[in-house]
């Protein structure tokens, strides 16, 4: 941590908050608040005489609350920067008449009330998010008691109390009755696991913090009686299992099930109910102190970060990487990484690792001081332009600004622009074209397909990413599906313009197959969402035009479903070969008149 | 803004197509249920195209000098390369045409393997059937294929990390100590974060800060 501090490299800017983010990757434009800290950080000793004036007294949040600090402090011993800070809010004596006692305590003059919160810019070619986490909070949890009875608390609390810089000195001691406890038990999986309350998934941790947790009492107070209420005892990692080994042979007692209810005995000693899932009886422990293993939520600031950068998250509420396996430190937007708990609950190992790898990628991307952008972007061609402004709409990367007042062509930022097509798509005025994947490429490809004997083909667009892949992978798996399907490959689906599926039926396609990444799973951040958009628009103008709506198909295909892509083939083979000839010529006959 | 691609502009892009035409056998991964010969065969028939040929093994050291030694005889302007999917050998391709002074973006792949001799193995003529057609689109989307450059762009080499607990800590330190500028922005009055607040961890037992 010191080293953070004093490195030349590193501009550490404390109490501060990003508040928007402008440009692309290799020059972001951020803007950071950051908020008065009312004593000078360089001049500030800590030597504390300050805070020995100060009258108010508040709860210490380092310690969770288990103590007390003034309004003028330091975080905690081993802060960096190490200079005492003022909570404003707190402080008496922004008027000096009222207190301003820290003021005539300050031998150098470091306290200065009329330090303000200060805004500015810093331009950086790379981002890394390693926001971290929450802990769950167990109150909506009531039939533990964290709220109603004292003896209950959580494992963040626990780790206070056995720390020597914790409020207690490391003792661990009874918050009722300061003694030291004889028996302890840790519930596990507190806001985790659970589809009723707090989250589904596994926080990772807790089930090695309490193996930990319980090596630690057991090395300063053997005697001590533990019993540790599980579902199972995740010790996956390297050396865990280890752990989890020494402590069962120190006599921790690892019993499987969760309690049903907690009782508070008169001497504040804890009556635990729970079925044993070994032997499937009702059993009662009685405790004198109770340990929540809380899990890991997302922190509070991760969404309005997604909203700012244009993120994913997971359905957890974890920001999504850009590729679970070959990209896990990667944003899906270039030139942004993730390092801990962000992404996922994890250990400090896990972090760590994280983190130095997010930094490997973010070297990558900047050791040659330039940035290569991608050439398959859209271009926009000028004099078409009306200016109508819904391509700065449909980007998903903000990459296309438009001024609709002053009608100035829209102008795409090559940098920003990742290349899924959209914008071409949804141009009414077809003045965007898509480098690589044209109008006229597809169009001409989609002729070459329907030329000769048209009513035995069916037409699909797969993107690149996942359903093209997902062919690809049919096909590595020796999947045979009929041979009536012809694919055109774009990088999104949301590239498919609705010209092109009119284009297949007017040439004689019986069924048009559009096909791309699932909801939220989109390449190109949620570009997928406007080909669903864009097929339910066509499939509505074919029913009033009195065509089958359902010869126009949308399946979402992942790169992993080999399976569900033949499965999906065999599916439109079905529906081609329920379409007749009669139809087919009806529909060109429809779409002809249509035109004209 | 520059380009970083070398286009040595011996063959010109924006003359008439040359097309060149390679129906790969993969050894008998396609060549076993595909016709290859017949496929070349037809492709020779389509507009602008000036060689059509089946051939072993495209992407092996002999199958790519002989393409190359084709674009270079007969001034071949776009190449289309009918074998697996080009999401395994279109970085492949693109180089091979870069060797050779042509764009790597006139290059265009029918994908036979994945997407046609390995689904329809039992199929033969099916096969062979959508393996022409999937070669006529390759060849009819080649015609309007256009050179495409790379642009450059200065780039500041400074990261900024959201976050100083452990993880954005370790970020910083790493980035700092390679020589890149790093801009560490934390909420909190100290850095640290939730690991500051942690007494001992495991699997080491020692403490954290």
């Amino acid at each position: 941590m010191t080293d953070v501090g004093r490195h030349p490299r590193i501009t550490l800017h404390t109490l501060s908050e990003v508040v928007g983010i402008k440009g692309y990757v290799g020059n972001f434009d951020v803007r950071i608040v950051k908020k008065a800290r009312y004593v000078d950080e360089k001049e500030c000793t800590a030597c504390g005489e300050c805070a020995k004036v100060c009258p108010v007294v508040r709860p210490d949040e380092f310690n969770v609350g288990l103590s007390s600090r003034k309004a003028i402090y330091s975080p905690f011993p081993q802060a960096v920067p190490s200079a005492y800070v003022i909570n404003i809010k707190e402080c008496l004596g922004h008027n000096p008449s009222v207190c301003s006692k820290c003021i005539e305590a300050c031998d150098k003059g470091c306290i200065n009330f009329d330090m303000s919160d200060e805004e500015f810019v810093e331009r950086v070619g790379s981002i890394i998010v390693a926001t971290g986490l929450e802990a769950y909070d167990p109150t909506e949890l009531d039939e533990y008691g964290y709220t109603r009875f004292e003896n209950v608390v959580t494992s963040l609390e626990f780790e206070r109390l056995v720390n020597a810089g914790g409020p207690s000195k490391g003792e661990l001691i009874r918050l009722t009755d300061r003694k030291h406890p004889k028996s302890i038990g840790f519930i596990q999986c507190v806001g985790s696991r659970s589809a009723r309350k707090g989250s589904e998934y596994c926080s990772n941790i807790c089930c090695m913090n309490t193996v930990k947790s319980t090596l630690l009492i057991k090395e300063h107070y053997p005697e001590t009686d533990i019993k540790v209420f599980y579902i199972d005892i995740r010790a996956f990692g390297k050396g865990f299992e280890e752990l989890y080994k020494r402590s069962r042979r120190l006599g921790v007692h690892y019993l499987r099930g969760l309690p049903g209810k907690i009782e508070e005995l008169p001497d504040k000693s804890l009556r635990v109910a729970v079925e044993n899932a070994s032997t499937g009886k009702l059993e009662f422990h009685d405790l004198d102190m109770l340990v929540l293993a809380v899990g890991i939520k997302p922190a509070k600031s991760t969404q309005r970060l997604q909203e700012m950068l244009g993120l994913q998250l997971t359905s957890d509420g974890f920001f999504l990487e850009a590729h679970p396996k070959l990209q896990p430190v990667d944003a899906a937007t270039r030139g942004i990484f993730y390092a801990g708990c962000a992404e996922s609950p994890k250990d400090i190992k896990d972090s760590v690792t994280q983190a130095s790898a997010a930094s490997a990628r973010a070297i990558r991307l900047m050791h040659k001081g330039e940035i290569s952008s991608e050439p398959i972007t859209s271009e926009v061609i000028a004099d078409q332009c009306k200016s109508c402004g819904k391509c700065v709409d449909v980007c998903p990367y903000n990459a296309i600004s438009v001024d609709t007042k002053k009608k100035t062509p829209a102008v795409i930022n090559t940098a920003a622009c990742a290349g899924c097509g959209n914008c071409a798509a949804e141009c009414p005025f077809g003045a965007i074209t898509m480098n690589h994947f044209t109008d006229d490429q597809i169009i001409n490809q989609i002729d070459a397909m329907l030329s000769e004997k048209p009513s035995e083909k069916v037409l699909a667009f797969a993107c690149n990413w996942c359903s093209y892949a997902g062919a690809d992978y049919a096909g590595v798996s020796r999947l045979q599906y009929p041979a009536s399907v012809r694919l055109i490959r774009t990088m999104c689906s949301a590239r498919v313009d609705e010209s092109f599926i009119w284009h297949g039926f007017m040439k004689g396609a019986p069924v048009v197959l559009v096909s791309g990444c699932h909801i939220g799973d989109c390449h190109y951040i949620n570009a997928n969402h406007w080909t669903e958009k864009r097929v339910n628009k066509v499939r509505k103008k074919m029913e009033k035009l009195g065509l089958r709506p359902e010869r126009l198909q949308l399946e979402w295909i992942s790169a992993a479903e080999g399976i569900r892509f033949a499965e999906v083939m065999r599916r439109m083979e079905k529906l081609r070969r329920e379409v007749s000839k009669e139809e087919i010529e009806k529909t060109i006959s429809i779409l002809q008149n249509r035109r004209k | 803004m520059k380009n970083n691609i070398l286009t040595t502009t011996s063959i010109d892009a924006k003359q008439q197509a040359r097309i060149g035409v390679y129906i790969c056998h993969c050894g008998l991964n396609i060549a076993q249920t595909v016709d290859c010969p017949q496929v070349a065969e037809k492709a020779s028939g389509l507009d602008n195209v000036v060689v059509s040929k089946d051939i072993t093994y495209a992407c092996s050291e002999p199958g790519q000098q002989e393409i190359k030694d084709d674009i270079l005889e007969h001034g071949l302007n776009r190449i289309v390369v009918a074998s697996c999917s080009p999401r395994l050998h279109e970085p492949t391709f693109r180089q091979m045409l870069q060797s050779v002074g042509l764009n790597p973006y006139l290059l265009e792949m029918a994908n036979l393997r994945e997407q046609c001799s390995w689904v329809h193995m039992h199929e033969p003529a099916a096969a062979t059937q959508k393996a022409i057609d999937l070669v006529k689109m390759a060849v009819s989307r080649a015609q309007l294929l256009g050179p495409l450059y790379e642009e450059t762009l200065p780039l500041t080499k400074r990261t900024l990390i959201i976050g100083a607990g452990v993880a954005g800590i370790q970020a910083a330190l790493d980035l700092a100590d390679n020589g890149y500028d790093v801009v560490l922005v934390e909420k909190q009055p100290s850095i640290g974060g939730m690991m500051a607040q942690l007494d001992k961890t495991f699997p080491t037992m020692d403490c954290s800060i």
